[in-house]
């Protein structure tokens, strides 16, 4: 495969060495002489290139070039690692907890079947929690990081179960010398103000869901009753943000073919006064008539590049939020190991039932063909776990010749499995969004660099 | 450099003899909840 990336986006030329993850900034001169560069002699680049600028400069520029080469941050070699040695113990170090499967709104586009996940509507109970906890903490091997999402349903439909479960958690982290990250995922319904104060003392992140403007919203997130949920919602997420000061949070919101324009979305959670936001596209089959198809592709790739140049121009001024897609650490961002395995579905990231079983993900729940095992067991479909382990990004072919995939590592399984029925063959349209998005975010960087915002 | 300016020099190579540790966040436990996105993430061992 190729060994560098280079796009021009938001005033600049980029390239991005794939294999070691550097990235450059480059002018005009450099730009033409990467592309000559694998192909030519350093004699012909310069014949090539001299009509169009001094020869002198192109010499300069090529030692520059040369010099990146030899360091290894220009046209380096894949790193391909035969065997990925990665957790070979099967730890488990999170959990995402299914307190409720149930919900009070009604979204449209809901994977969980408006909550039940094509099951019965059920509460998990402390016992089963507790379990779960139990069996985390177990199977958690040195790992002292262990993070558990609160998640339904409706969360805090089954509150008082959450508030036992983070009691028994801080029990355990002493006795073990563990530290839990709780983490909630909520539709804001039921907040007030004692769980807000609870949430904002316990929980080390919360995803609040709401979809950007109110029409967009109130059609896909009605009630019970069938009535708009944005009015409701909105002056308890701003009181809650309030209330987190500078604790983490994300606003969530889903995209569809409804809201192609979804840039509007995201700066409508900007001028409410959110500063952590995430907008991501529905995960729907084709025939959903507010699915996202190949031919939306060049509208939502343009909606990224129009909400870059936003978000580029408000971090400028001083008035600047982040957006998760947007947010790219190019210094301290994960190893290479994190980068070829991806997000551990299936294996050090599980999912729980109201019931106690063990699933590979959220996504995955409600197939029976993916229960994995039960908390009061553990994990007992061993076929199902190494299926999982495999799916990386050397595993796959489409990704072998992306330059995208130390950044996505290889996507969503749950998307690969749902549209492609299989976790090896990544869902094509994910592909596409999630290589723009990160085109977009380097640009950002580039743009950002040695600014203070 | 007068023509390039590098934005980050820090090589994947670097980090394979210290990486894998597994105390970073599982990236789909932060705002997405569907789309993997590793490349966001903070390593935990820096």
């Amino acid at each position: 495969m190729g060994r560098i990336h280079r796009f021009q986006l938001n005033n600049k030329n980029i390239v991005m060495d794939i294999n070691s993850g550097s990235v450059h900034v480059v002018d005009k001169l450099v730009w033409d002489i990467i592309e000559l560069y694998e192909n030519n002699s350093t004699e012909e680049i310069i014949n090539k290139l001299k009509a169009s600028y001094p020869e002198e400069d192109v010499t300069a520029a090529l030692t520059e070039v040369k010099a990146l080469v030899e360091e290894g941050l220009l046209f380096s070699e894949d790193l391909y690692i035969d065997d990925i040695n990665y957790n070979n113990q099967n730890i488990v170090k999170a959990l995402c907890l299914h307190i409720a499967h149930d919900c009070n709104l009604r979204c449209k586009y809901c994977f969980a079947s408006q909550g039940d996940f094509h099951g019965d509507r059920l509460f998990m109970s402390l016992d089963v929690g507790k379990k779960a906890l139990d069996f985390l903490v177990e199977n958690s091997g040195n790992r002292v990081n262990l993070e558990v999402d609160f998640f339904g349903g409706e969360p805090l439909m089954n509150f008082e179960v959450v508030k036992d479960l983070v009691k028994y958690g801080r029990e355990l982290e002493k006795k073990h010398n563990k530290k839990f990250r709780f983490t909630i995922t909520t539709n804001g319904v039921l907040l007030n103000k004692n769980n807000m104060k609870f949430i904002n003392e316990n929980m080390e992140n919360v995803v609040l869901s709401l979809d950007g403007r109110k029409s967009v919203n109130d059609d896909m997130r009605p009630t019970i009753s069938g009535e708009g949920s944005y009015d409701v919602i909105v002056p308890k997420f701003l009181e809650f943000v309030k209330m987190r000061g500078n604790k983490s949070y994300y606003i969530r919101g889903t995209f569809t073919s409804n809201n192609l324009d979804f840039s509007k979305d995201v700066l409508n959670f900007k001028e409410l006064g959110f500063k952590s936001i995430s907008v991501e596209p529905v995960v729907a089959s084709p025939e959903q008539d507010y699915a996202l198809l190949e031919k939306h592709l060049e509208t939502i790739i343009n909606e990224y590049e129009k909400l870059s140049k936003e978000y580029i121009k408000f971090k400028k001024n001083g008035d600047g939020f982040d957006f998760f897609h947007f947010m790219i650490d190019l210094n301290q961002g994960p190893c290479f190991i994190k980068r070829v395995v991806g997000c551990g579905a299936g294996v050090e990231y599980l999912a729980v039932t109201p019931e106690g079983d063990l699933y590979p993900c959220h996504q995955f729940v409600g197939n029976d063909e993916f229960k994995m095992g039960d908390v009061y067991n553990g994990v007992n479909n061993l076929d199902l776990r190494a299926e999982f382990k495999d799916a990386n990004i050397y595993s796959k072919d489409d990704c072998k010749d992306c330059w995208a995939k130390f950044y996505c590592s290889g996507g969503c399984h749950a998307n690969a499995y749902n549209f492609n029925n299989s976790l090896k063959k990544p869902y094509k349209i994910e592909c596409e969004m999630e290589r723009k998005r990160i085109e977009c975010a380097i640009s950002v960087a580039a743009n950002l660099e040695g600014e203070e915002d | 450099m007068k023509h390039i300016k590098t934005l980050t020099r820090k090589s994947h190579k670097s980090t394979i003899a210290k990486g894998g540790c597994g105390e970073c966040q599982t990236s789909c436990q932060s705002a997405c909840k569907t789309s993997c996105t590793v490349g966001n993430q903070s390593c935990e061992n820096n």
